[in-house]
Protein backbone atom coordinates (compact mmCIF):
# COMPACT_ATOMS: atom_id res chain seq x y z
CA UNK A 1 0.00 0.00 0.00
CA UNK A 2 1.50 3.48 -0.85
CA UNK A 3 0.88 7.08 0.57
CA UNK A 4 -1.16 7.87 -2.37
CA UNK A 5 -3.85 4.96 -1.96
CA UNK A 6 -4.71 5.83 1.22
CA UNK A 7 -8.19 8.19 2.04
CA UNK A 8 -8.36 10.97 4.31
CA UNK A 9 -9.23 8.99 7.73
CA UNK A 10 -6.57 6.44 7.34
CA UNK A 11 -4.11 9.00 6.23
CA UNK A 12 -5.22 11.10 9.59
CA UNK A 13 -4.79 8.03 11.70
CA UNK A 14 -1.21 7.50 10.50
CA UNK A 15 -0.85 11.34 10.91
CA UNK A 16 -2.27 11.69 14.07
CA UNK A 17 0.25 8.42 15.56
CA UNK A 18 3.84 10.24 13.67
CA UNK A 19 3.92 7.18 11.38
CA UNK A 20 4.13 9.83 8.57
CA UNK A 21 4.20 13.36 7.79
CA UNK A 22 2.25 15.90 5.95
CA UNK A 23 5.37 16.81 3.84
CA UNK A 24 6.37 12.98 3.43
CA UNK A 25 2.41 12.38 1.67
CA UNK A 26 2.10 15.92 0.23
CA UNK A 27 5.61 14.99 -2.35
CA UNK A 28 4.53 11.15 -2.80
CA UNK A 29 1.39 13.31 -4.22
CA UNK A 30 3.40 15.95 -5.65
CA UNK A 31 5.78 13.23 -7.35
CA UNK A 32 2.23 11.03 -8.39
CA UNK A 33 1.02 13.88 -10.33
CA UNK A 34 4.74 14.60 -11.75
CA UNK A 35 4.25 11.14 -13.19
CA UNK A 36 0.99 10.83 -14.28
CA UNK A 37 -0.77 14.36 -15.27
CA UNK A 38 0.78 14.12 -18.72
CA UNK A 39 -1.55 11.33 -19.38
CA UNK A 40 -4.12 12.60 -17.49
CA UNK A 41 -3.93 16.51 -17.73
CA UNK A 42 -6.23 17.16 -14.59
CA UNK A 43 -4.40 20.00 -13.33
CA UNK A 44 -4.26 23.84 -14.23
CA UNK A 45 -1.70 24.83 -11.54
CA UNK A 46 0.10 22.67 -9.67
CA UNK A 47 1.37 24.00 -6.20
CA UNK A 48 4.76 23.04 -5.89
CA UNK A 49 6.04 24.66 -3.44
CA UNK A 50 3.26 26.44 -1.73
CA UNK A 51 1.84 22.69 -0.96
CA UNK A 52 5.05 21.68 0.60
CA UNK A 53 4.76 25.33 2.78
CA UNK A 54 1.16 24.48 4.37
CA UNK A 55 2.34 20.57 4.67
CA UNK A 56 5.47 21.67 7.22
CA UNK A 57 2.57 24.33 9.01
CA UNK A 58 0.02 21.04 9.26
CA UNK A 59 3.06 19.32 10.57
CA UNK A 60 3.80 21.89 13.64
CA UNK A 61 0.00 22.26 14.03
CA UNK A 62 -0.18 17.79 14.45
CA UNK A 63 3.20 17.65 16.53
CA UNK A 64 1.36 20.72 18.94
CA UNK A 65 -1.53 18.00 19.25
CA UNK A 66 -4.20 20.41 17.51
CA UNK A 67 -4.80 18.06 14.24
CA UNK A 68 -8.30 18.25 12.89
CA UNK A 69 -9.38 15.60 10.32
CA UNK A 70 -8.23 17.73 7.42
CA UNK A 71 -4.74 18.94 9.10
CA UNK A 72 -1.71 17.68 6.34
CA UNK A 73 -4.04 15.92 4.48
CA UNK A 74 -3.43 16.78 0.18
CA UNK A 75 -6.55 18.22 -1.62
CA UNK A 76 -6.98 19.88 -4.95
CA UNK A 77 -9.68 22.21 -5.95
CA UNK A 78 -11.43 22.72 -9.17
CA UNK A 79 -10.98 25.98 -10.56
CA UNK A 80 -13.91 27.35 -10.13
CA UNK A 81 -13.16 28.00 -6.48
CA UNK A 82 -11.65 31.54 -6.07
CA UNK A 83 -7.95 31.18 -4.10
CA UNK A 84 -6.22 34.37 -3.14
CA UNK A 85 -3.00 35.05 -4.76
CA UNK A 86 -3.46 31.54 -6.58
CA UNK A 87 -4.11 31.97 -9.95
CA UNK A 88 -8.07 30.59 -10.90
CA UNK A 89 -8.76 30.80 -14.46
CA UNK A 90 -12.09 28.49 -14.89
CA UNK A 91 -10.89 26.64 -17.42
CA UNK A 92 -11.05 30.17 -19.67
CA UNK A 93 -8.83 32.07 -21.22
CA UNK A 94 -10.76 35.43 -20.79
CA UNK A 95 -9.34 34.60 -17.03
CA UNK A 96 -6.18 32.99 -17.56
CA UNK A 97 -4.44 35.74 -15.81
CA UNK A 98 -6.99 36.20 -12.87
CA UNK A 99 -5.45 35.84 -9.47
CA UNK A 100 -8.06 36.59 -6.65
CA UNK A 101 -7.97 38.72 -3.90
CA UNK A 102 -9.94 36.93 -1.40
CA UNK A 103 -10.49 33.12 -0.75
CA UNK A 104 -14.24 31.60 -0.82
CA UNK A 105 -15.94 30.25 2.17
CA UNK A 106 -15.14 26.61 1.15
CA UNK A 107 -11.57 27.01 0.57
CA UNK A 108 -11.28 29.25 3.69
CA UNK A 109 -12.80 26.66 5.99
CA UNK A 110 -10.39 23.69 4.17
CA UNK A 111 -7.74 26.01 4.88
CA UNK A 112 -8.57 26.71 8.82
CA UNK A 113 -8.25 22.75 9.37
CA UNK A 114 -4.93 22.88 8.30
CA UNK A 115 -5.88 20.74 4.53
CA UNK A 116 -2.94 21.28 2.00
CA UNK A 117 -3.71 22.23 -1.33
CA UNK A 118 -1.96 21.20 -4.22
CA UNK A 119 -3.36 23.04 -6.63
CA UNK A 120 -6.42 23.25 -9.04
CA UNK A 121 -7.79 21.26 -11.36
CA UNK A 122 -9.21 21.26 -15.13
CA UNK A 123 -12.86 21.52 -15.57
CA UNK A 124 -15.47 22.45 -18.65
CA UNK A 125 -15.07 26.42 -19.12
CA UNK A 126 -16.91 28.23 -16.89
CA UNK A 127 -18.56 24.38 -15.45
CA UNK A 128 -20.74 24.04 -18.85
CA UNK A 129 -20.28 20.62 -20.19
CA UNK A 130 -20.26 16.65 -19.56
CA UNK A 131 -17.44 15.69 -21.12
CA UNK A 132 -14.26 18.02 -19.68
CA UNK A 133 -13.69 18.65 -23.79
CA UNK A 134 -14.29 22.79 -23.64
CA UNK A 135 -11.35 23.42 -21.69
CA UNK A 136 -9.17 26.20 -22.55
CA UNK A 137 -6.22 24.23 -21.04
CA UNK A 138 -6.88 20.65 -23.26
CA UNK A 139 -9.35 18.15 -21.97
CA UNK A 140 -9.09 15.63 -19.24
CA UNK A 141 -8.61 12.09 -20.14
CA UNK A 142 -10.53 9.31 -17.90
CA UNK A 143 -7.70 7.24 -15.89
CA UNK A 144 -9.34 4.10 -16.64
CA UNK A 145 -9.33 4.52 -20.57
CA UNK A 146 -7.58 7.78 -22.29
CA UNK A 147 -9.45 7.81 -25.30
CA UNK A 148 -12.26 8.37 -22.87
CA UNK A 149 -13.77 11.28 -21.29
CA UNK A 150 -13.82 11.74 -17.21
CA UNK A 151 -17.12 13.61 -17.59
CA UNK A 152 -17.64 16.70 -16.99
CA UNK A 153 -17.72 19.85 -15.60
CA UNK A 154 -16.01 18.99 -12.43
CA UNK A 155 -13.71 16.39 -14.86
CA UNK A 156 -10.24 17.09 -13.26
CA UNK A 157 -11.69 16.95 -9.99
CA UNK A 158 -12.80 12.88 -10.25
CA UNK A 159 -10.21 12.39 -13.10
CA UNK A 160 -7.68 13.73 -9.70
CA UNK A 161 -9.19 11.38 -7.23
CA UNK A 162 -9.41 8.17 -9.35
CA UNK A 163 -5.57 8.71 -10.59
CA UNK A 164 -4.32 9.03 -6.98
CA UNK A 165 -3.27 12.41 -7.39
CA UNK A 166 -4.84 13.92 -4.69
CA UNK A 167 -6.47 12.31 -1.78
CA UNK A 168 -9.72 14.04 -2.25
CA UNK A 169 -11.17 17.23 -4.18
CA UNK A 170 -13.99 19.72 -4.17
CA UNK A 171 -16.28 19.90 -7.40
CA UNK A 172 -19.08 21.55 -8.22
CA UNK A 173 -22.49 20.63 -9.38
CA UNK A 174 -25.35 22.67 -11.56
CA UNK A 175 -26.48 19.68 -13.90
CA UNK A 176 -24.38 16.70 -12.65
CA UNK A 177 -21.24 18.19 -12.85
CA UNK A 178 -19.89 16.03 -9.85
CA UNK A 179 -21.66 12.64 -9.57
CA UNK A 180 -21.67 12.44 -13.53
CA UNK A 181 -17.62 12.62 -13.61
CA UNK A 182 -17.66 10.86 -10.63
CA UNK A 183 -19.45 7.58 -11.87
CA UNK A 184 -17.43 7.52 -14.72
CA UNK A 185 -13.88 7.89 -13.16
CA UNK A 186 -15.42 5.16 -10.22
CA UNK A 187 -15.32 7.44 -7.26
CA UNK A 188 -17.36 8.99 -4.95
CA UNK A 189 -19.38 12.77 -5.37
CA UNK A 190 -21.96 14.42 -3.34
CA UNK A 191 -23.85 17.08 -4.66
CA UNK A 192 -25.30 18.53 -1.44
CA UNK A 193 -28.79 20.37 -1.10
CA UNK A 194 -29.12 23.88 -2.26
CA UNK A 195 -28.26 25.89 0.18
CA UNK A 196 -26.39 23.64 2.95
CA UNK A 197 -22.72 24.91 1.29
CA UNK A 198 -22.05 28.60 0.62
CA UNK A 199 -21.46 29.38 -2.53
CA UNK A 200 -19.31 32.66 -1.68
CA UNK A 201 -16.16 32.62 -3.67
CA UNK A 202 -17.24 30.10 -6.33
CA UNK A 203 -17.59 31.34 -9.83
CA UNK A 204 -20.71 31.63 -10.91
CA UNK A 205 -22.48 29.83 -13.80
CA UNK A 206 -26.46 29.28 -12.89
CA UNK A 207 -26.75 30.16 -9.29
CA UNK A 208 -29.83 28.76 -8.60
CA UNK A 209 -28.48 25.59 -9.31
CA UNK A 210 -24.88 25.46 -8.47
CA UNK A 211 -23.57 23.58 -5.33
CA UNK A 212 -20.06 22.67 -4.22
CA UNK A 213 -19.52 19.20 -3.32
CA UNK A 214 -16.55 16.47 -2.31
CA UNK A 215 -15.65 13.90 -4.96
CA UNK A 216 -13.78 11.02 -2.67
CA UNK A 217 -12.33 7.34 -2.45
CA UNK A 218 -15.00 6.89 -0.40
CA UNK A 219 -18.21 7.08 1.53
CA UNK A 220 -16.75 7.87 4.63
CA UNK A 221 -14.17 10.46 3.42
CA UNK A 222 -16.98 11.88 2.17
CA UNK A 223 -18.73 12.59 5.02
CA UNK A 224 -15.75 14.10 6.07
CA UNK A 225 -15.83 16.61 3.60
CA UNK A 226 -18.89 17.41 3.17
CA UNK A 227 -19.16 17.95 7.08
CA UNK A 228 -15.92 19.79 6.67
CA UNK A 229 -17.37 22.73 4.31
CA UNK A 230 -21.15 22.65 4.37
CA UNK A 231 -22.52 25.32 6.74
CA UNK A 232 -24.46 28.65 7.24
CA UNK A 233 -22.75 31.73 5.95
CA UNK A 234 -24.20 35.21 6.00
CA UNK A 235 -21.90 35.94 2.64
CA UNK A 236 -24.37 33.57 0.48
CA UNK A 237 -27.83 34.98 1.07
CA UNK A 238 -28.81 31.54 -0.14
CA UNK A 239 -26.89 30.01 2.27
CA UNK A 240 -29.52 27.79 5.01
CA UNK A 241 -29.45 28.82 8.61
CA UNK A 242 -29.18 25.15 10.40
CA UNK A 243 -27.02 23.13 12.34
CA UNK A 244 -24.92 20.77 10.68
CA UNK A 245 -25.09 16.99 11.25
CA UNK A 246 -22.03 15.24 12.32
CA UNK A 247 -22.20 13.30 9.25
CA UNK A 248 -19.92 10.16 10.32
CA UNK A 249 -21.68 9.90 13.53
CA UNK A 250 -24.67 7.99 11.51
CA UNK A 251 -22.59 6.46 9.03
CA UNK A 252 -22.92 2.97 10.21
CA UNK A 253 -26.48 2.75 11.13
CA UNK A 254 -27.53 0.36 8.25
CA UNK A 255 -30.62 0.85 6.09
CA UNK A 256 -32.70 -1.88 8.05
CA UNK A 257 -36.30 -0.87 7.08
CA UNK A 258 -35.49 1.84 4.69
CA UNK A 259 -37.64 2.54 1.51
CA UNK A 260 -35.90 2.66 -1.51
CA UNK A 261 -37.53 4.09 -4.79
CA UNK A 262 -37.34 3.15 -7.82
CA UNK A 263 -38.45 5.44 -10.45
CA UNK A 264 -39.86 3.66 -13.91
CA UNK A 265 -38.71 6.62 -15.83
CA UNK A 266 -35.51 5.73 -15.08
CA UNK A 267 -35.58 2.51 -16.34
CA UNK A 268 -36.20 2.80 -19.71
CA UNK A 269 -34.85 2.17 -23.24
CA UNK A 270 -31.40 3.41 -24.39
CA UNK A 271 -29.82 2.76 -21.03
CA UNK A 272 -27.22 1.25 -21.96
CA UNK A 273 -27.49 -2.99 -21.07
CA UNK A 274 -24.14 -3.17 -18.66
CA UNK A 275 -25.46 0.21 -16.43
CA UNK A 276 -29.32 -1.56 -16.23
CA UNK A 277 -27.15 -4.52 -15.26
CA UNK A 278 -25.36 -2.85 -12.11
CA UNK A 279 -27.85 -1.10 -11.13
CA UNK A 280 -30.36 -3.46 -10.70
CA UNK A 281 -27.81 -5.80 -8.82
CA UNK A 282 -26.90 -2.79 -6.61
CA UNK A 283 -30.49 -3.14 -5.69
CA UNK A 284 -30.32 -6.39 -4.87
CA UNK A 285 -27.55 -6.13 -2.30
CA UNK A 286 -29.37 -3.38 -0.93
CA UNK A 287 -32.30 -5.26 -0.86
CA UNK A 288 -30.16 -8.19 1.12
CA UNK A 289 -29.33 -5.66 3.91
CA UNK A 290 -32.57 -5.13 4.81
CA UNK A 291 -34.07 -2.31 2.45
CA UNK A 292 -37.31 -2.23 0.82
CA UNK A 293 -37.47 -1.53 -2.65
CA UNK A 294 -40.68 0.47 -4.14
CA UNK A 295 -41.25 1.25 -7.39
CA UNK A 296 -41.84 5.37 -7.47
CA UNK A 297 -42.52 7.88 -10.58
CA UNK A 298 -41.26 10.81 -11.26
CA UNK A 299 -44.17 11.52 -14.31
CA UNK A 300 -41.72 14.81 -15.64
CA UNK A 301 -38.36 13.60 -15.86
CA UNK A 302 -38.73 13.73 -19.33
CA UNK A 303 -38.68 17.40 -19.61
CA UNK A 304 -35.98 17.97 -17.04
CA UNK A 305 -33.57 18.96 -19.99
CA UNK A 306 -35.57 21.03 -21.92
CA UNK A 307 -36.29 22.88 -18.45
CA UNK A 308 -32.98 23.08 -16.94
CA UNK A 309 -30.88 24.48 -20.76
CA UNK A 310 -33.73 27.32 -20.45
CA UNK A 311 -32.80 28.53 -16.70
CA UNK A 312 -29.11 27.63 -16.52
CA UNK A 313 -28.67 29.66 -19.90
CA UNK A 314 -30.44 31.96 -18.61
CA UNK A 315 -28.81 32.58 -15.16
CA UNK A 316 -25.52 32.20 -16.93
CA UNK A 317 -25.54 34.57 -19.48
CA UNK A 318 -26.74 37.08 -16.78
CA UNK A 319 -23.99 36.23 -14.55
CA UNK A 320 -21.45 35.98 -17.18
CA UNK A 321 -22.18 39.78 -18.77
CA UNK A 322 -19.42 40.56 -15.79
CA UNK A 323 -16.57 39.35 -17.78
CA UNK A 324 -16.58 42.44 -20.08
CA UNK A 325 -12.76 43.64 -19.70
CA UNK A 326 -12.77 46.66 -17.18
CA UNK A 327 -12.34 44.86 -13.99
CA UNK A 328 -10.92 41.68 -14.36
CA UNK A 329 -10.02 39.15 -16.85
CA UNK A 330 -8.46 39.32 -20.84
CA UNK A 331 -9.12 42.55 -22.59
CA UNK A 332 -9.34 43.39 -26.50
CA UNK A 333 -9.43 46.86 -27.35
CA UNK A 334 -9.34 47.62 -30.88
CA UNK A 335 -10.03 51.68 -30.76
CA UNK A 336 -13.32 51.31 -31.67
CA UNK A 337 -15.04 52.37 -28.34
CA UNK A 338 -16.22 50.71 -24.87
CA UNK A 339 -19.05 48.42 -26.80
CA UNK A 340 -16.74 47.07 -29.26
CA UNK A 341 -13.98 46.58 -26.32
CA UNK A 342 -16.42 44.51 -24.80
CA UNK A 343 -17.76 42.86 -27.93
CA UNK A 344 -14.28 41.67 -29.06
CA UNK A 345 -13.11 41.02 -25.61
CA UNK A 346 -15.79 38.53 -24.95
CA UNK A 347 -15.42 36.86 -28.23
CA UNK A 348 -11.98 36.55 -27.82
CA UNK A 349 -12.33 35.22 -24.12
CA UNK A 350 -14.98 32.84 -24.44
CA UNK A 351 -14.74 29.02 -25.82
CA UNK A 352 -17.36 28.36 -28.77
CA UNK A 353 -19.90 26.06 -25.88
CA UNK A 354 -20.19 29.15 -23.19
CA UNK A 355 -20.85 31.41 -26.50
CA UNK A 356 -23.41 29.14 -27.78
CA UNK A 357 -25.04 28.78 -23.91
CA UNK A 358 -24.74 32.55 -23.20
CA UNK A 359 -26.60 33.32 -26.68
CA UNK A 360 -29.23 30.65 -25.79
CA UNK A 361 -29.76 32.51 -22.34
CA UNK A 362 -29.89 35.72 -23.63
CA UNK A 363 -32.39 34.92 -26.01
CA UNK A 364 -34.57 32.76 -23.19
CA UNK A 365 -34.53 36.22 -21.79
CA UNK A 366 -35.00 38.75 -24.29
CA UNK A 367 -38.24 40.85 -24.41
CA UNK A 368 -40.89 39.22 -26.15
CA UNK A 369 -39.62 35.37 -25.24
CA UNK A 370 -39.11 35.39 -21.99
CA UNK A 371 -43.04 34.20 -20.75
CA UNK A 372 -42.64 31.65 -23.86
CA UNK A 373 -39.17 30.22 -22.39
CA UNK A 374 -37.87 31.58 -19.05
CA UNK A 375 -41.19 32.06 -17.18
CA UNK A 376 -42.13 28.72 -18.83
CA UNK A 377 -39.46 26.76 -17.57
CA UNK A 378 -39.63 28.13 -14.06
CA UNK A 379 -42.83 26.66 -14.17
CA UNK A 380 -42.27 23.26 -15.42
CA UNK A 381 -39.44 23.23 -12.78
CA UNK A 382 -42.17 23.66 -9.87
CA UNK A 383 -43.65 20.18 -11.00
CA UNK A 384 -40.38 18.53 -11.29
CA UNK A 385 -39.65 19.59 -8.04
CA UNK A 386 -42.96 18.45 -6.62
CA UNK A 387 -42.23 15.03 -8.43
CA UNK A 388 -40.01 14.54 -6.33
CA UNK A 389 -41.41 15.81 -2.60
CA UNK A 390 -44.31 13.06 -3.55
CA UNK A 391 -42.14 10.42 -4.65
CA UNK A 392 -40.28 11.46 -0.81
CA UNK A 393 -44.04 10.26 0.84
CA UNK A 394 -43.13 7.03 0.24
CA UNK A 395 -39.60 6.58 0.28
CA UNK A 396 -36.73 7.53 2.35
CA UNK A 397 -34.15 7.48 -0.59
CA UNK A 398 -34.59 6.64 -4.27
CA UNK A 399 -31.76 5.07 -6.47
CA UNK A 400 -31.53 5.59 -10.13
CA UNK A 401 -28.28 5.07 -12.56
CA UNK A 402 -26.03 8.46 -12.77
CA UNK A 403 -25.32 8.34 -16.24
CA UNK A 404 -27.09 6.39 -19.24
CA UNK A 405 -23.58 4.79 -20.50
CA UNK A 406 -20.26 4.68 -18.86
CA UNK A 407 -18.06 7.11 -20.21
CA UNK A 408 -18.00 8.36 -23.63
CA UNK A 409 -15.27 8.50 -26.52
CA UNK A 410 -13.46 12.04 -26.79
CA UNK A 411 -14.66 13.59 -29.52
CA UNK A 412 -18.01 10.84 -30.08
CA UNK A 413 -20.57 14.10 -28.74
CA UNK A 414 -19.19 17.00 -29.20
CA UNK A 415 -20.47 17.83 -32.98
CA UNK A 416 -23.91 17.45 -31.49
CA UNK A 417 -24.73 19.61 -28.70
CA UNK A 418 -27.87 18.46 -28.43
CA UNK A 419 -26.59 14.90 -27.73
CA UNK A 420 -24.22 15.78 -24.94
CA UNK A 421 -27.11 17.63 -23.09
CA UNK A 422 -28.92 14.63 -23.33
CA UNK A 423 -25.89 12.71 -21.50
CA UNK A 424 -26.95 14.21 -18.22
CA UNK A 425 -30.53 13.48 -18.13
CA UNK A 426 -30.69 11.58 -14.95
CA UNK A 427 -28.36 14.44 -12.91
CA UNK A 428 -30.57 17.50 -13.75
CA UNK A 429 -33.52 16.52 -11.82
CA UNK A 430 -32.03 16.71 -8.67
CA UNK A 431 -30.50 20.03 -9.11
CA UNK A 432 -34.17 21.27 -10.39
CA UNK A 433 -35.36 20.07 -7.49
CA UNK A 434 -32.79 21.73 -5.55
CA UNK A 435 -32.42 18.31 -3.04
CA UNK A 436 -29.43 16.11 -2.59
CA UNK A 437 -27.68 13.36 -4.55
CA UNK A 438 -24.86 10.96 -4.79
CA UNK A 439 -22.81 9.06 -7.16
CA UNK A 440 -21.06 6.01 -5.85
CA UNK A 441 -18.94 3.00 -8.15
CA UNK A 442 -21.34 -0.05 -8.52
CA UNK A 443 -19.66 -1.84 -11.65
CA UNK A 444 -17.81 -2.04 -14.53
CA UNK A 445 -18.87 -2.59 -17.91
CA UNK A 446 -17.20 -5.03 -20.37
CA UNK A 447 -14.61 -2.47 -21.71
CA UNK A 448 -13.43 -2.12 -17.83
CA UNK A 449 -15.06 1.35 -17.71
CA UNK A 450 -16.63 2.36 -14.10
CA UNK A 451 -20.55 2.45 -13.88
CA UNK A 452 -22.34 4.74 -10.86
CA UNK A 453 -25.02 4.46 -8.86
CA UNK A 454 -26.72 7.89 -8.05
CA UNK A 455 -28.72 7.61 -4.86
CA UNK A 456 -31.05 10.87 -4.30
CA UNK A 457 -32.00 12.09 -0.69
CA UNK A 458 -34.44 14.29 0.58
CA UNK A 459 -33.54 18.10 0.78
CA UNK A 460 -31.03 18.22 3.99
CA UNK A 461 -31.48 14.45 3.87
CA UNK A 462 -27.91 13.65 3.68
CA UNK A 463 -27.50 11.65 6.40
CA UNK A 464 -29.98 9.25 5.12
CA UNK A 465 -28.09 9.47 1.70
CA UNK A 466 -24.72 8.95 2.99
CA UNK A 467 -25.63 6.24 5.86
CA UNK A 468 -27.40 3.84 2.68
CA UNK A 469 -23.99 4.34 0.69
CA UNK A 470 -21.78 3.22 3.24
CA UNK A 471 -23.84 0.21 3.68
CA UNK A 472 -23.89 -0.46 -0.26
CA UNK A 473 -19.88 0.55 -0.22
CA UNK A 474 -19.24 -2.02 3.22
CA UNK A 475 -21.09 -4.83 0.98
CA UNK A 476 -19.00 -4.25 -2.21
CA UNK A 477 -15.46 -3.94 -3.74
CA UNK A 478 -15.86 -1.40 -6.45
CA UNK A 479 -14.79 1.42 -4.54
CA UNK A 480 -11.41 -0.29 -3.96
CA UNK A 481 -10.55 -1.10 -8.02
CA UNK A 482 -7.83 1.13 -9.10
CA UNK A 483 -7.47 2.45 -12.34
CA UNK A 484 -4.80 1.28 -14.40
CA UNK A 485 -2.22 4.19 -14.28
CA UNK B 1 -37.31 27.63 -38.46
CA UNK B 2 -37.45 28.76 -35.02
CA UNK B 3 -34.81 31.25 -35.38
CA UNK B 4 -33.64 33.43 -38.16
CA UNK B 5 -30.19 34.50 -38.93
CA UNK B 6 -31.24 37.76 -38.36
CA UNK B 7 -32.46 37.31 -34.65
CA UNK B 8 -29.09 35.51 -33.98
CA UNK B 9 -27.18 38.88 -35.16
CA UNK B 10 -29.25 40.36 -33.14
CA UNK B 11 -28.64 38.71 -29.78
CA UNK B 12 -24.95 38.64 -30.34
CA UNK B 13 -25.73 42.06 -30.15
CA UNK B 14 -27.56 42.17 -26.55
CA UNK B 15 -25.28 39.37 -25.75
CA UNK B 16 -22.14 42.00 -26.77
CA UNK B 17 -20.12 39.13 -28.38
CA UNK B 18 -18.71 40.00 -31.65
CA UNK B 19 -18.91 36.84 -33.90
CA UNK B 20 -17.70 36.06 -36.89
CA UNK B 21 -19.90 34.96 -40.20
CA UNK B 22 -19.34 31.19 -39.45
CA UNK B 23 -20.14 31.06 -35.95
CA UNK B 24 -23.31 32.91 -36.85
CA UNK B 25 -24.14 30.39 -39.36
CA UNK B 26 -23.05 27.48 -36.36
CA UNK B 27 -25.16 29.36 -33.80
CA UNK B 28 -28.41 29.50 -36.34
CA UNK B 29 -28.40 25.65 -36.67
CA UNK B 30 -27.90 24.42 -33.38
CA UNK B 31 -29.93 27.12 -31.61
CA UNK B 32 -32.96 26.05 -33.95
CA UNK B 33 -31.63 22.41 -33.12
CA UNK B 34 -31.93 23.55 -29.34
CA UNK B 35 -34.94 25.65 -29.19
CA UNK B 36 -36.73 22.94 -31.43
CA UNK B 37 -35.95 20.50 -28.80
CA UNK B 38 -37.24 22.65 -25.74
CA UNK B 39 -40.80 23.39 -27.29
CA UNK B 40 -41.69 19.71 -25.80
CA UNK B 41 -42.49 22.30 -22.46
CA UNK B 42 -45.29 23.36 -24.02
CA UNK B 43 -47.21 19.66 -23.86
CA UNK B 44 -47.34 20.32 -20.26
CA UNK B 45 -50.10 22.84 -19.40
CA UNK B 46 -48.86 25.15 -16.12
CA UNK B 47 -51.47 28.12 -16.21
CA UNK B 48 -52.14 27.39 -12.36
CA UNK B 49 -48.37 26.50 -11.48
CA UNK B 50 -46.64 29.32 -9.32
CA UNK B 51 -43.09 29.71 -10.86
CA UNK B 52 -39.93 28.20 -8.69
CA UNK B 53 -37.06 30.74 -8.89
CA UNK B 54 -35.01 28.99 -5.81
CA UNK B 55 -35.74 25.34 -4.87
CA UNK B 56 -35.14 25.98 -1.14
CA UNK B 57 -38.14 28.51 0.17
CA UNK B 58 -36.12 31.65 1.78
CA UNK B 59 -36.94 35.00 2.57
CA UNK B 60 -34.87 38.25 1.68
CA UNK B 61 -31.53 38.00 3.26
CA UNK B 62 -30.92 41.48 4.90
CA UNK B 63 -27.80 42.70 7.34
CA UNK B 64 -27.54 45.48 9.12
CA UNK B 65 -26.50 49.00 7.52
CA UNK B 66 -23.32 49.34 9.13
CA UNK B 67 -19.99 50.02 7.61
CA UNK B 68 -17.61 46.77 7.24
CA UNK B 69 -13.86 46.09 6.14
CA UNK B 70 -13.64 45.69 2.44
CA UNK B 71 -11.70 44.33 -0.15
CA UNK B 72 -9.99 48.23 -0.44
CA UNK B 73 -8.51 49.95 -3.76
CA UNK B 74 -5.28 48.11 -4.63
CA UNK B 75 -6.98 44.90 -4.17
CA UNK B 76 -10.00 45.76 -6.22
CA UNK B 77 -7.70 46.98 -8.63
CA UNK B 78 -4.94 44.37 -9.19
CA UNK B 79 -6.59 42.63 -11.67
CA UNK B 80 -7.64 45.18 -13.98
CA UNK B 81 -6.34 45.37 -17.49
CA UNK B 82 -6.13 48.82 -17.35
CA UNK B 83 -6.07 51.28 -14.00
CA UNK B 84 -5.36 55.11 -13.60
CA UNK B 85 -5.30 56.95 -10.27
CA UNK B 86 -7.48 54.42 -8.54
CA UNK B 87 -10.28 54.33 -10.86
CA UNK B 88 -10.45 51.74 -13.71
CA UNK B 89 -9.27 53.22 -17.29
CA UNK B 90 -11.70 52.15 -20.06
CA UNK B 91 -12.21 53.61 -23.24
CA UNK B 92 -13.51 56.77 -23.88
CA UNK B 93 -17.67 56.87 -23.59
CA UNK B 94 -18.72 59.80 -24.74
CA UNK B 95 -17.29 61.92 -27.66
Amino acid sequence: MQLTDLTIHQLHDLLREGKTSAQEVTRAFLDRIAATDERVNAFITVCQQESLQQAAAADARLKAGDGAPLTGIPLALKDIFITEGLRTTCASQILNNFVPPYNGTAVAKLKEQGAVILGKLNMDEFAMGSSNENSAFGPVRNPWNGDCVPGGSSGGSAACVAARQAVATLGTDTGGSIRQPAAHCGVVGLKPTYGLVSRYGVIAYASSLDQVGPITRDVEDCAILLGAVAGYDPADSTSVDQPVPDYRATLKDGVKGLKVGLPKEYFIEGLDPAVKQAVEKAVDTLRGLGAEPVEVSLPHTDYAVACYYLIATAEASSNLARYDGVRYGQRVDQDRGLIDMYMQSRAAGFGPEVKRRIMLGTYALSSGYYDAYYLKAQKVRTLIRQDFLDAFNQVDVILTPVAPTPAFRIGEKTADPLQMYLSDIFTIPVNLAGTCGMSLPCGFSQEGLPIGLQLIGRPFGEETLLRTAYAFEQASDWHRQQAPL
Amino acid sequence: MKITRAQVERVAQLARLALSEVELDALTSDMDAILGYVDKLNELDTDHIVPTAHAVPLENAFRDDTARPSLGTDKALQNAPAASDGCFLVPKVIE
